[in-house]
């Protein structure tokens, strides 16, 4: 999808044609909103801050199921598991093992990656929905072994946990306008890293997976490691969101959540972000934050006009949104927000002419 | 193993196996005709078993109930219901996506499964109904004398065998109408080739419909059945989810495969509650995903599949 830049930008060298920021608004772009995510706890209420904290991470994640499903192809059930494997891992080795919060990150990243692979191994044998189920079982399995097979060893009750807070120097990361800069750093270090990757040897392999596995084969793609690599990447940015979501709640279990839901909240926010796209993690983890936020803000205030309705009115709009806007996207724009900007900037520059 | 408790799981888990077997004959009903895997079927099995609930007259105060019909009434109104439900599913979620991904398609029905979830919700409340009508009460039990077995005997709730006999029933019923009738032949025609089922008089998007409109009735009935034995909650569409297993044991494209699958996963989730480990006791929840794990490994087109052969 060559974007057309206007008449007269003419690259003179490799570099200028390979760069990523190409035009002068494009820093003073990444300037301003660098700034304003750095300076968000100054000017920002906790309600931002507590929400900004969580689009961070929860784009982690969805960054890491971009990787699989996006590039690579392979539909992922089990983003969610894979995230509580982190934050165990995370929050075992800050309480035994006495490390760093900052040490434990990146250990529960390779932690979580390492049991990624194990479920990632079914995608040899398997592919298409097949590899869904095979997630599937992932999704259910790994949350019933924290409650069940392992409690005892991970203490607490029904398997969840209490989870310290990071300290560095002097500085508590318990309020969570502090604990937003952790996440708003692991967020920006793996957006420069996965930025480019579409144009790697690694990313190009990737997408020659997804659009024909057998031609990829043919041209020396070796399926199985490459699919173990997706599969890697995407636990391990799994890993990371659920150590950062585990730290900044404080605990980690199935009580907080890491259901087959999630999974599949984590799917449509790639789908209607833009599946296979930089952009589209961001912009879809966004909008579906947001539209939970006003579900449940809808269900508020219906409840308080029909009090013996709450129960229900607080908890059937999220689902019920969340599936329009899923099954709406999925017919009106399969390509999801990040096409429908791509589109608003081709009109820009093309105008006054027609898109 | 515990072995004294084995005769009565083994006949309890067969038992059970029958309503997930009409569960996954449902989903791969659709599979067949069209190739779209619903994984909003086990939320159609909890909206039929709640809107039964709701033609019973359940949600309403007593004496004050709109709707107040006896559970053989209430399930025909249901099954009635659910199938202008699979049709109005047909036609509005998953017509548009002709010719889409995959993924797409997938996603349509994940979709779906949270708005019925959500729907579920806001019509008919979030709590627990345990007050479905049952036909049978809890006490009676048909008891077989079986030496060795615990108490030398095995006890089978008459809802137990009864859900069984009509979910066979039902099951052979379709599986005879899948493959004799005229509607049934048209059907297979159009899971093997549109363009064929077309030019032979077909009328392709008429199948898709029917299709849709035949499991919203399996997964009422399928519903209805695992009601009664655990009352109506919205948690019904996640035990309808261990109808998955079911069909990838049996083979996505075998009818009769899936009911096997269905009564091997019961007897499956059953048997390893005879254990005498507690951990492995507590695995019934999980062991038919283990097993699904298994099949995949070992043979991914499932006992009665078709193997994949992909052209290039």
């Amino acid at each position: 999808m060559a974007m057309l830049r206007p008449a007269g930008d003419f690259d003179r060298s490799y570099e200028q044609d390979m760069a990523l920021l190409r035009q002068p608004w494009h820093y003073w772009l990444l300037g301003v909103s660098l700034l304003a995510a750095f300076t968000l706890p100054l000017w920002g209420d906790a309600y931002l801050i507590s929400t900004a904290n969580q689009i961070a991470y929860t784009v982690i994640a969805v960054q890491g199921l971009n990787i699989l499903t996006g590039y690579t192809g392979q539909i992922s059930l089990s983003q969610a598991a894979f995230m509580l494997v982190g934050g165990y891992a995370s929050a075992l080795i800050v309480i035994h093992a006495g490390l760093s919060f900052f040490i434990a990150l990146p250990l529960a990243a390779l932690v979580a990656g390492a049991i990624g692979l194990i479920f990632g191994l079914t995608s040899l044998r398997v592919k298409g929905f097949y590899l869904a189920f095979a997630t599937l079982a992932a999704q259910f399995i790994i949350p019933w072994l924290s409650r069940h097979t392992f409690k005892a060893y991970l203490g607490g009750t029904e398997g969840a946990i209490e989870v310290p807070l990071p300290q560095l120097g002097g500085v508590n990361f318990g309020e969570v306008s502090n604990f937003y800069y952790i996440s708003l750093i692991v967020l920006l270090i793996t957006t420069v890293l996965l930025f480019n990757i579409s144009r790697t040897r690694l990313g190009r392999a990737f997408v020659s997976v997804r659009d024909n596995d057998l031609a990829a084969e043919l041209l020396g793609v070796n399926l199985f490691t490459y699919k173990l690599r997706a599969f890697f990447i995407a636990a391990m940015l799994a890993g990371l969101a659920g150590a950062i979501k585990a730290h900044s709640q404080r605990g980690v279990g199935t009580e907080f959540g890491y259901s087959l839901n999630e999974s599949i909240i984590f799917l449509g926010m790639l789908v209607i972000g833009g599946l296979g796209t930089n952009l589209g993690p961001f912009l879809g983890v966004a909008f579906i934050v947001f539209l939970e936020d006003f579900s449940n803000l809808l269900g508020g205030m219906l409840a308080a006009v029909f009090p013996e309705l709450s129960g229900q009115l607080l908890t059937s709009f999220r689902p019920i949104f969340f599936g329009l806007a899923l099954m709406l996207f999925l017919i009106y724009e399969p390509r999801g927000l990040a096409h429908r900007w791509q589109l608003l900037r081709a009109g820009w520059r093309l105008r006054p002419f027609a898109r | 193993m515990n072995w004294s408790l084995v005769p009565q799981q083994f006949v309890t888990g067969l038992l059970n196996g029958g309503t997930i077997g009409l569960i996954a004959l449902g989903i791969v009903l659709i599979y067949k005709s069209s190739e779209v895997f619903n994984f909003a079927h086990g939320h159609l099995v909890m909206f039929g078993a709640f809107l039964t609930w709701w033609f019973t007259g359940g949600g309403a105060e007593p004496g004050g109930a709109l709707i107040d019909l006896p559970l053989w009434a209430a399930v025909i109104a249901a099954l009635i219901a659910s199938m202008g439900i699979g049709l109005l599913i047909e036609r509005f979620a998953l017509r548009p996506m002709t010719g889409q991904p995959l993924l797409a398609i997938m996603l349509m029905t994940l979709g779906l499964a949270q708005l019925i979830e959500g729907v579920t919700a806001i019509l008919f409340g979030v709590e627990l109904k345990s007050n479905f009508p049952a036909p049978f009460s809890p006490s009676d039990v048909l008891i077989i004398p079986f030496p060795g077995a615990f108490g030398d005997a095995i006890r089978l709730k008459y809802t137990l065998v009864a859900t069984f006999a009509v979910a066979t029933l039902a099951a052979t019923l379709f599986i005879w109408f899948f493959n004799n009738t005229r509607t049934g032949l048209a059907m297979r025609a159009t899971a093997e080739d549109h363009e064929v089922a077309r030019s032979v008089g077909i009328k392709v998007r008429r199948v898709f419909g029917l299709s849709w409109g035949i499991a919203g009735v399996i997964a009422t009935l399928g519903g209805v059945l695992l009601a009664t034995v655990s009352g109506v909650s919205l948690n019904l569409s996640t035990v309808a989810l261990i109808a998955f297993p079911a069909i990838l044991l049996g083979g996505l494209e075998s009818l009769g495969g899936a009911l096997l699958g269905g009564f091997a996963i019961g007897l499956v989730q059953a048997l390893v509650q005879a254990s005498r480990l507690i951990e492995v006791r507590n695995s019934s929840e999980i062991a038919p995903y283990l097993l699904l794990l298994v099949v995949l490994l070992i043979r991914p087109e499932g006992l009665f599949g078709q193997k994949r052969i992909e052209r290039i």
